[in-house]
């Protein structure tokens, strides 16, 4: 570890601390509806938008509507993107002459983008048309993000809400979201990526010949458009195999540390929403700062295994930490920062091979996921998850003094504790399950890539990172196969649908109850003894639900390297 | 509920048509506009012909050129399409060993290398990003030890004396991003297309 490195990690907090409270503000005034310096250019194609699609913007939806919305809006988006893969090859923009993509991949690939995971089956420049990219990929990085927002917008007005049966209207917050915030940040961004290097065509892959005569094909594309959202609405799926390791998709070490900011930027701003809304922000900072613990925690120890490197590599007398699969213009610390960042944040996206990451390296990001993405999270789906938390977290606190727990002036019930513990359990159910299946499969255990405890991490990764809507990978896992294509998107289809929906009937029945004003007897859920106690619920529920996989996996891992063992 | 449909399908379809035809495709020209060099892949041309991008690595086998870090891209193999083979800086494709901390074979590519450089230099400790792969098995770039380890063969091979090499490489040396951000690289297409010209 350098004190340069350090230096980086601490100036990228801060610049991320910085846009918290701007970016809140405007965030908040769209979603109440207001009007924003954008309103003169953006309001008149926001009302098109309503007139055509019948929408009377000023009817507000109950709960359950909400919900039907939002699934409705993604049965759309899964047969867009499954009907772009399987009829690519008969399209235009694909300069590449890409076939139609297997039908067990496209079902994957459609499923893994609407529920904003972005897992990588598919190798983007190997498989995919322009076509695919832009209006399959591109546009659901759009509506999932949007969707997520839109759902956390959904939750707060259930706190910030006194007896009300509405929660808000799905199109018009999914339609602000994508126009006022989420299309004007990208189309500056787009234009930043590619005076960094990014290509950003429609042209044929170059053919080159090399300093030695040989042929090197390039591939290219209309990349930095979709890098752009990819990054802000925490999607994570790249345009190339490689994702943001590849030249293309992340040229220097300034669009990389842009890239990491644009990963935090919304889900941070969105505590600070969170606080506007229930009227007071500090709020909203008790639970950035319960984020930025957790989050401190996590680098700290991924860029010290890194750093350190492996036995391996010591035994052959080679200093400067572990450098197997990452790119030498991030070097140590900025590929362990955005591991971090990536998994905290249910982006996915990955500067670097997590899977040729020490074995305790490797741990964080998969105890990040495993946590549910609440450090920062995705945008919209970090809060919510984060809110679910401190449901318990207050919950706990109410038993320990024997008071109906309050939270921001709602009383915390019973239904809202149920509906809290069954959208947590929902994970592990799911990521525990299908890796104790696939490690009794013989055709699945055949596509681990390493042998011994690594390979079995290889797969409880994937199904954490489906599952938790990540999209990162261990990536030597060969996941291109029937099993892993349906296992997987039925984690992702869980993890996603499962989860919102207790979200949303909690929104609902938060929103109809009378809000309550703090008396003597309310927990203060600003200072540091409230912070403490939900970092504290996070690791306690987290580490009884995942310790022992991750015994079987890392931790054996990091013994045996210790040991010298080789597999 | 049955009012929700007419949205679902006709709001998806306009903001798929904004933010899925429309914004990249301006963006295309927009950025085509401005920035006509990056939108099209930095590539480099010499006498009218492209060797190659300014940010993707390429392959160089020769003693006589600076050599990149190990790539581990893979690409079908032509004799057999279930089969792949080892295509080292394949543009086409992208990706990493993704071998693990106690992967036998990943601990026996790297002992192999490091006795082949050990070989060709044995004064000097051998840098690591020399005998690792990296992330995209595209990696432009050296850190300057890779890039000064490997003087002596190429002044050698070139005929030329070691301090012009080196200092050819110092040439080279990329800084942080404003003295902080990012690590100490050198491009390694450049730093030969140099000596190429400096041989002349």
């Amino acid at each position: 570890m350098t004190l340069i490195g350090w230096i980086q990690i601490l100036l990228y907090c801060a610049i991320v601390v910085a846009l918290v409270k701007p970016l809140g503000w405007y965030m908040t005034c769209v979603f109440n509806g207001e009007r924003t310096f954008m309103s003169p250019i953006l309001r008149p194609v926001e009302t098109v938008l309503y007139r055509i699609g019948g929408v009377d913007e000023k009817r507000e939806q109950h709960w359950l509507t909400y919900t039907v919305a939002m699934l409705l809006f993604h049965v759309g988006g899964f047969l867009i993107i499954y009907g772009l893969m399987r009829l690519q090859a008969l399209l235009p923009f694909n300069p590449a002459e890409q076939g139609a993509v297997a039908p067990d991949l496209s079902f994957n690939t459609a499923i893994s983008f609407i529920t904003n995971t972005n897992w990588q089956n598919y190798g983007g420049e190997s498989t995919l048309s322009y076509l695919t990219q832009m209006a399959g990929l591109t546009h659901q990085n759009f509506l999932s993000a949007a969707t997520g927002i839109a759902l956390a917008v959904a939750l707060i007005r259930g706190f910030s809400r006194s007896s009300m049966r509405t929660i808000g209207n799905f199109w018009v917050d999914v339609t602000r979201c994508t126009l006022y915030v989420l299309l004007p940040i990208c189309i500056v961004y787009t234009l930043f990526l590619v005076w960094q290097g990014m290509p950003q065509t429609l042209g044929a892959y170059v053919e080159a010949t090399t300093l030695e005569g040989a042929k090197q094909t390039i591939a290219v594309g209309p990349v930095a458009s979709q890098v752009a959202i990819k990054m802000l609405g925490t999607n994570g799926g790249g345009f190339f195999n490689a994702n943001a390791a590849h030249p293309f998709e992340n040229p220097t070490a300034l669009s990389n540390f842009v890239q990491m900011i644009s990963i935090f930027a919304i889900g941070a701003a969105l505590t600070n929403v969170f606080g506007r809304m229930v009227g007071n922000e500090r709020q909203g900072w008790a639970i950035l700062a319960v984020m930025g613990v957790l989050f401190l925690s996590g680098v700290a120890v991924t860029y010290w295994a890194e750093a350190n490197g492996t036995s391996t590599l010591a035994s052959l007398g080679l200093t400067g930490g572990n450098m197997e699969g990452k790119e030498v213009r991030f070097g140590i610390v900025a590929s362990s920062l955005f591991a971090v960042i990536t998994t905290a944040a249910s982006c996915g996206a990955v500067n670097a091979m997590h899977d040729s990451f020490t074995a305790i390296g490797g741990m964080i990001p998969l105890i990040n996921m495993q946590l549910g993405e609440i450090i920062v999270g995705g945008v919209g789906a970090g809060l919510y998850g984060m809110l679910l938390f401190v449901v318990l977290a207050i919950f706990v606190a109410g038993l320990m003094v024997g008071r109906t727990p309050e939270y921001v002036g709602k009383k915390i019930e019973a239904r809202e504790v149920k509906m809290a513990m069954l959208a947590i359990l929902v994970l592990p159910l799911m990521y525990l399950g299908w890796t104790a299946v696939a490690v009794v499969l013989p055709s699945a255990v055949a596509s681990m890539a390493n042998a011994g405890p690594h390979g079995f991490t290889e797969v409880l990764y994937a199904f954490t990172s489906a599952t938790g809507n990540n999209g990162s990978a261990f990536a030597g896992l060969t996941g291109n196969t029937f099993f892993y294509n349906l296992t997987l998107a039925s984690s992702m289809f869980v993890g996603r649908f499962f989860m919102i929906v207790p979200v949303m009937a909690m929104a609902g029945s938060l929103a109809a109850k009378k809000s309550i004003p703090p008396s003597a007897g309310t927990l203060p859920t600003t200072g540091s003894l409230f912070v403490g106690l939900v970092v504290g619920v996070i690791l306690i529920i987290g580490g009884l639900t995942f310790f022992p996989a991750l015994a079987l996996g890392p931790i054996v891992e990091h013994l045996a390297m210790n040991a010298n063992a080789l597999f | 509920m049955l009012r929700e449909i007419r949205p679902a399908i006709l709001i998806l379809l306009l903001l798929t048509a904004i933010t899925g035809l429309a914004y990249p495709l301006a963006m295309t020209a927009i950025a085509g506009t401005i920035f006509p060099k990056q939108a099209r892949g930095s590539l480099i041309e010499k006498d009218g012909k492209v060797i190659g991008s300014a940010l993707i690595g390429q392959e160089f086998k020769e003693d006589k050129y600076f050599h990149g870090r190990p790539s581990a891209i893979s690409a079908p193999d032509p004799a057999d399409s279930s089969k792949t083979v080892s295509a080292p800086y394949n543009a086409a494709n992208s990706g990493g060993s993704n071998l693990g901390p106690t992967s036998k074979a990943l601990a026996d590519r790297i002992k192999e290398d490091v006795e082949k450089l050990k070989a060709e230099n044995p004064s000097t400790p051998v840098p690591i990003d020399l005998v690792t792969t990296s992330a995209s098995g595209l990696d432009p770039d050296i850190s300057p030890e890779g890039a000064l380890f490997q003087v002596p063969r190429v002044a050698k091979a070139r005929n030329l004396p070691e301090d012009r090499v080196r200092q050819l490489v110092i040439e080279h040396i990329q800084g942080r991003m404003a003295g902080l951000l990012g690590e100490l690289r050198v491009n390694v297409l450049a730093l030969n297309l140099a000596l190429d010209e400096a041989s002349k």
